[in-house]
């Protein structure tokens, strides 16, 4: 059977030969046109002016575009209709689009772009978590909090009390291939669009509403991108808007590509947050209380920023079981870069404030750390299944009431919440019962053998002056499922043809993680074929219609199911169709190797579908899948969001320099668990890749804004994500071995998102070597720079 | 300006070509050869990497910042010629798909090539010669493997038989003879005596060498270079020479030339010249680039400084010697007149007593926020001479006088040493930028005074010797 095979990627002969197609390699035709955008180099300000006289007048330049020259819906957000793709009256960041040019080639319209003269009146800009709090600019009228227990009320009873403050960076996604659009114009004015996104209906739907269509005159197609991290979920609309309405505005091909500095300076990153925390714990490490607030920048406009901070608050327990505790999320509105979805999606965040409440209390009672966290684990539940498990299950809420997109604004729901209290829970009143990270802990701990490793950092650390090493085992619980309950749905298109082979569509995009290949696994093994008879094609939202991002690490979960449907609709009516010729049952007839067995008889899968086309059977489905089980009241911060959890583990051992502050990684080991793979190797990729990326994130990568809200670092000369020499020199990466026991496809489970916080103990591991240096709390903050591990080493030293 | 070069085993010729094309766009925007990839437009990500090979060699280069007349009379492979004419894949690409090298694919093709240059030149120190291919997905671990695993397989003969052009292929842009009397055209000039009289000629032109900078001021800057004059045609300008008690370095010889000759002779200067830019940078930029430049945070002036040594520079046929460190007179300007250029550099043959340390946020292919070269000569415990330069510190390279006269005639020990550092506020005032405060500027170039001392005296202080 195909699945749990280690294939390589679908595309792996076209990557190394140089073969396989991105938006910007599709040849266009010669008179093709090229878009680039003019920006604001204000943060904050007026439009007073613009003369475009000197654009108009460049060499190549066709059209220059304002606002005021869009004909229909000038608009590209996911959400909240606040992002209008050309400034209005006002411009809110240093980097948005005023004007757009169409020349006659990318260059020339680059070129161009900067020849704009823009009078703008500023003003003073919200740039500061401070500032936005002063001003109470904020997304919603006022913060969230969810709660379970009296957080307050344990606080003055705890037995030690800590507080702090944790400063988060955000993250660029640096996807190698930047983002990119190409339309061409048709009959009746529809639109194609090729498009670099993880979201081809949100971007039929933003051009359809900029070109004043239906959504049935837009066909978006994504074959692959190179690279998306979240970064592609809505950031891809500005670019497939603007080539829609420059081809149906000129009649021809128009195509954009950000160069990798307007990349940078245009789109969103991950959110930065300030956590602030007071914590009551026992001489044991068990936290009795805990009190947690979040401030995040959300920057300019809405986009997916409340379910990203949202999936924060949900992930402000990790893996550990808190009876009494307050989250409070301040969504603050700034005039920069509108943050946006990257892997993890609010939830690595959340997850490094709980880690880093664990490790100050290791600190305080000098206790290591992972006794601790272990002493506040959330107990392992170890079942076979758990469709046994009873919901008060409300119903989905009308869909009609949400936007279309998870950046949607959920209706409070009405009507109390029972919650089980013979079950261990959640803040947010989810039951945990899938809970192995206890058993897991264990296994790491003695196969990456912890606590010898541990003691000889001490020796190492009591006998050096110059060069400290750390080590730290953090873990991750992470919640599967869009929080915006609706788009826990997907549909897949089947066709077999009567030669046996087997065109595969659905609605998940392929960025790099393999999504294809496991589908198309799933799919032979449906029918009991090799890999070679199913032809994987680009997502279209012509083949089916309605999908959701491809994000939430939900793309097998979703999409896989969606494909078994299909497959075994069509499966079964071959099956109907030779039992009836055979006189035997449907279920009679197995469909193996190639092969279909039925009454004694072997045919070919490839004589199989001829027989049922000659018969006048339809071999071509549709599939359909959505999540059961899930209800969220996001408002309330009651329900089930995640129809289940992802647990993993990461010890990473480190080595600093007390005298600059240079840090390096010395090894990283890794357990994570994917339940039953749907393939080990690229399961394992997406591990690997997830571990460098997080720890990336908490190490080298540093956004700085200047004190006028420009942002200082918009190219890889400025920007560090890892580099090769970055990977641990010893990296040991293995998987789980239990199914998941939510009813997924294969029992697997989802993989994309949930390593990325592997990473978080590589800066665990850094704070732990700063410990080393003195016995005041070193107070790392993140990311942790050389110059950021050098001032904690100072604070450890100097505390009193 | 016209020019001929072999790709992927084809001779192109071209003429009228725009000098300021980088290859990256010709091969994408006029052959179809989309497999080589833009992905940060200015040398940093190696997405664009592709092979160039003349007599010296193979070299793994960023097409994205090359510039056409640059691999005139060369041989140009990209990803599409690192498979067999036939389609068969080369080892490393097998080994990719193998070892799941691969995720979206888009950095892949600039792998690839790097990894082939390097397999062709029996390279195997994969973190070195792949810092400058950046990836997002894999975390790099199944590149590595792949890497290894391919070391051992034959060259396929497609690469083992490259052709490579003989050296007298014609040049297409000859310097004008007549002084510049009409409007000056691109020039590639084959003598340095030729460059020396067309430049003074045509003082506004760029020279261009390795364009690892001047390629930036094309592809993001859109600056208007005027007259560009290629200087890889030269073959008296480059080179390393023993001049008895020195070395001469002419001005062409690039940054990997230079870590070559220097990494047995002084292992911390070629240690961090192992760390300037990438493989490919390092394949391109010259040391006459990074000094002529005139940046205050290039790696290799306060080395060069602390090594004392002479820069060397021509104006038609007169030239003149100074100090290294007084060619930088203030942050963006140097002496050196209209029309002048850098010839060489000459080093002084000396103990190893330098160290070199470059603080930059990430360990590879990154851009100093601090650069402290210290070079203390000693007899018995007693410094007898000190030459000590940063970068990073001051708009300009720049010798710390205060500091080293702390230390001269002092014993060296700590107390010398952290007298010493009392005294480098002295010598700098830094700022604050995107890469580092200047707190931390200044104190980390305070604390490599004291690594320094602790180098000396056998206490582990580098990260990259400790294991697991």
């Amino acid at each position: 059977m195909s699945v749990a095979k280690p294939l390589p990627h679908d595309a792996a002969r076209l990557h190394v030969t140089g073969a396989a197609r991105y938006v910007d390699d599709i040849p266009a035709p010669a008179s093709a046109l090229h878009i680039a955008f003019g920006l604001s180099p204000v943060a904050a300000g007026t439009i007073n002016a613009v003369d475009l006289r000197d654009v108009a007048a460049a060499p190549g330049v066709v059209a220059v575009l304002t606002a005021a020259d869009l004909p229909f819906e000038n608009d590209v957000s996911p959400s909240n209709h606040d992002e209008p793709l050309l400034a209005k009256e006002a411009v809110h960041y240093a980097g948005q689009p005023i004007f757009m040019v169409v020349a006659t080639s990318h260059l020339a319209a680059r070129y161009a772009a900067r020849l704009g003269h823009v009078e703008i009146t500023e003003t003073t800009p919200i740039l500061t978590i401070e500032d936005a709090l002063a001003a109470n600019s904020r997304f919603e009228d006022g913060p969230r909090i969810y709660r379970k227990g009296d957080a307050d009320a344990a606080l003055k009873t705890a037995p030690h009390i800590l507080t702090g403050t944790i400063h988060i960076g955000g993250q660029e996604h640096f996807y190698l291939e930047g983002q990119a659009a190409l339309a061409q114009p048709q009959d009746n004015g529809d639109m194609v669009v090729q498009s670099s996104t993880q979201h081809p209906t949100e971007i039929q739907h933003k051009v359809a509403e900029a070109l004043g269509k239906p959504m049935h005159a837009v066909r978006v197609e994504t074959r692959r991108m190179g690279g998306g991290f979240g970064g592609k979920e809505s950031q891809g609309n500005a670019l497939a808007v603007a080539c829609a309405v420059a081809a149906a505005r000129t009649g021809g091909t128009c195509k954009m590509r950000y160069d990798r500095d307007d990349d940078m300076i245009v789109t969103g990153k991950r959110h930065d947050f300030r956590i602030d925390y007071s914590v009551g714990f026992g001489a044991d490490g068990v936290i009795t209380a805990l009190d947690v607030t979040h401030y995040t920048r959300c920057g300019w406009a809405m986009d997916l920023s409340l379910p990203v901070a949202d999936r924060a608050m949900l992930h402000a327990d990790n893996a550990y079981h808190l009876d009494n505790i307050r989250i409070t999320s301040h969504r603050l509105r700034t005039n920069m870069q509108s943050a946006t979805a990257f892997r993890g999606f609010g939830g690595p965040q959340g997850i490094v404030g709980i880690e880093r409440v664990m490790d100050h209390i290791a600190q305080h009672l000098a206790i290591d750390p992972l006794a601790v966290r272990r002493a506040n684990y959330y107990a392992d539940v170890m079942q076979p299944d758990n469709s046994g498990i009873a919901h008060d299950n409300r119903g989905v809420p009308d869909p009609s009431a949400d936007l279309a997109s998870r950046g949607a604004p959920a209706v409070s729901q009405t009507g109390p919440v029972q919650t089980r209290t013979d079950v261990q829970t959640t803040p947010y009143h989810q039951p945990v019962q899938d809970c192995i990270i206890n058993a897991l802990t264990d296994r790491l701990a003695e196969t990456s053998n912890y606590t010898a490793r541990r003691a000889a950092v001490a020796e190492w650390n009591a006998a050096q002056p110059v060069l400290k090493r750390g080590i730290a085992l953090t873990p991750v619980k992470f919640g599967i499922s869009f929080t915006l309950t609706h788009l826990n749905q997907a549909g897949a298109l089947v066709h077999v043809y009567q030669d046996g082979s087997i065109h595969l569509n659905h609605g998940g995009t392929e960025m790099g993680q393999g999504l294809f290949q496991k589908v198309a696994q799933i799919a032979a093994s449906r029918f009991g074929v090799d890999i070679s008879a199913v032809r994987i094609t680009a997502t279209d939202t012509g083949k089916v219609p309605n999908t959701s991002a491809t994000a939430a690490s939900s793309g097998t979960d979703l999409n896989g199911m969606a494909v078994q449907a299909a497959c075994d609709t069509i499966r079964d009516r071959i099956a109907a169709h030779l039992a009836e010729r055979h006189q035997t049952r449907p279920d009679a007839v197995h469909f193996a190797d190639g092969k279909v067995i039925v009454g004694g008889e072997q045919l070919s899968f490839a004589q199989a579908a001829a027989s049922a086309y000659e018969n006048r059977v339809s071999l071509s489905s549709t599939g359909y899948y959505k999540t059961p089980e899930i209800e969220w009241d996001r408002i309330a911060g009651r329900g089930r969001p995640f129809f289940y959890f992802a647990y993993g583990a990461a010890v990473t051992e480190v080595v600093i320099d007390t005298l600059t502050g240079e840090n390096r990684i010395l090894r990283a080991d890794i357990l994570h668990d994917a339940g039953t793979s749907l393939n080990p190797a690229l399961d394992i990729g997406q591990i690997e890749g997830g571990y460098v990326q997080g720890a990336g994130w908490l190490t080298t990568e540093e956004l700085v804004w200047d004190a006028k809200g420009a942002l200082r670092t918009h190219a890889p000369s400025t920007y560090k994500i890892p580099a090769i020499s970055d990977t641990p020199d010893v990296f040991n990466v293995a998987l789980w071995d239990q199914p998941n026991p939510a009813q997924t496809v294969y029992r697997s489970k989802a993989v994309g998102e949930p390593p990325l916080m592997l990473g978080i103990s590589a800066f665990m591991a850094l704070s732990d070597a700063v410990s080393a240096c003195g016995d005041g709390f070193g107070d790392l903050q993140a990311p942790a720079t050389a110059e950021a591990v050098l001032t904690a080493i100072g604070k450890a030293r100097n505390a009193l | 300006m016209d020019i001929t070069f072999l790709l992927n085993g084809e001779v192109v010729s071209l003429t009228d070509i725009s000098p300021s094309t980088t290859l990256l766009n010709w091969l994408r925007d006029t052959q179809s050869l989309t497999g080589t990839k833009e992905g940060c437009n200015e040398g940093d990500c190696g997405a664009c990497s592709v092979m160039v090979s003349d007599a010296q060699g193979h070299r793994a280069v960023n097409g994205c910042i090359l510039f056409l007349p640059q691999i005139h009379g060369k041989s140009v492979t990209t990803v599409e010629g690192v498979s067999a004419p036939g389609g068969a894949l080369h080892p490393v690409q097998q080994t990719m798909i193998d070892h799941h090298g691969s995720q979206c694919g888009f950095c892949t093709p600039g792998f690839v090539v790097t990894m082939a240059t390097d397999h062709l030149n029996g390279k195997t120190d994969h973190a070195t010669q792949l810092a400058g291919n950046l990836c997002r997905c894999t975390g790099y671990a199944p590149i590595i493997r792949a890497a290894r695993a391919a070391e051992t397989a034959p060259v396929p003969p497609h690469l083992r038989d490259l052709k490579i052009p003989d050296g007298k292929i014609s040049s297409g842009g000859p310097a004008q003879p007549d002084g510049g009397r009409q409007p000056p055209r691109p020039c590639q000039p084959e003598t340095t005596d030729d460059l020396a009289h067309w430049y003074a000629d045509n003082p506004d032109a760029t020279l261009v060498a390795g364009a690892t900078d001047v390629g930036l001021w094309v592809t993001k800057q859109f600056r208007d270079l005027g007259p560009m004059v290629f200087l890889n045609r030269l073959q008296d300008l480059g080179g390393i020479s023993d001049e008895g008690s020195a070395w001469r370095i002419g001005a062409t010889t690039t940054i990997a030339d230079l870590e070559a000759h220097f990494a047995p002779l002084h292992p911390s200067l070629g240690a961090m010249l192992r760390r300037y830019g990438s493989a490919q940078v390092r394949n391109a930029a010259t040391i006459g680039g990074n000094i002529a430049n005139g940046s205050p945070i290039g790696d290799g002036p306060p080395a060069l400084i602390a090594m004392g040594a002479t820069l060397h520079l021509r104006y038609r046929d007169t030239r003149r010697a100074l100090p290294l460190e007084d060619f930088f007179l203030d942050y963006g300007k140097q002496d050196r007149k209209p029309g002048e250029f850098v010839e060489a550099i000459t080093v002084p043959k000396q103990p190893d007593t330098l160290r070199c340390y470059k603080l930059s946020k990430r360990f590879d292919q990154d851009i100093s926020a601090v650069c402290g070269c210290i070079n203390l000569t000693l007899e018995g415990s007693v410094i007898t001479d000190a030459r000590i330069a940063y970068g990073g510190m001051a708009g300009i390279p720049k010798r710390a006088a205060e500091t080293e006269a702390a230390l001269i005639n002092q014993s060296f020990d700590e107390t010398s040493i952290r007298r010493a550092m009392i005294a480098l506020p002295m010598d700098f005032q830094p700022l604050t930028d995107m890469r580092a405060s200047a707190q931390y500027r200044l104190l980390t170039a305070q604390n490599l005074l004291l690594r320094y001392l602790y180098e000396m005296n056998g206490v582990p202080t580098n990260l990259h010797e400790v294991t697991a």
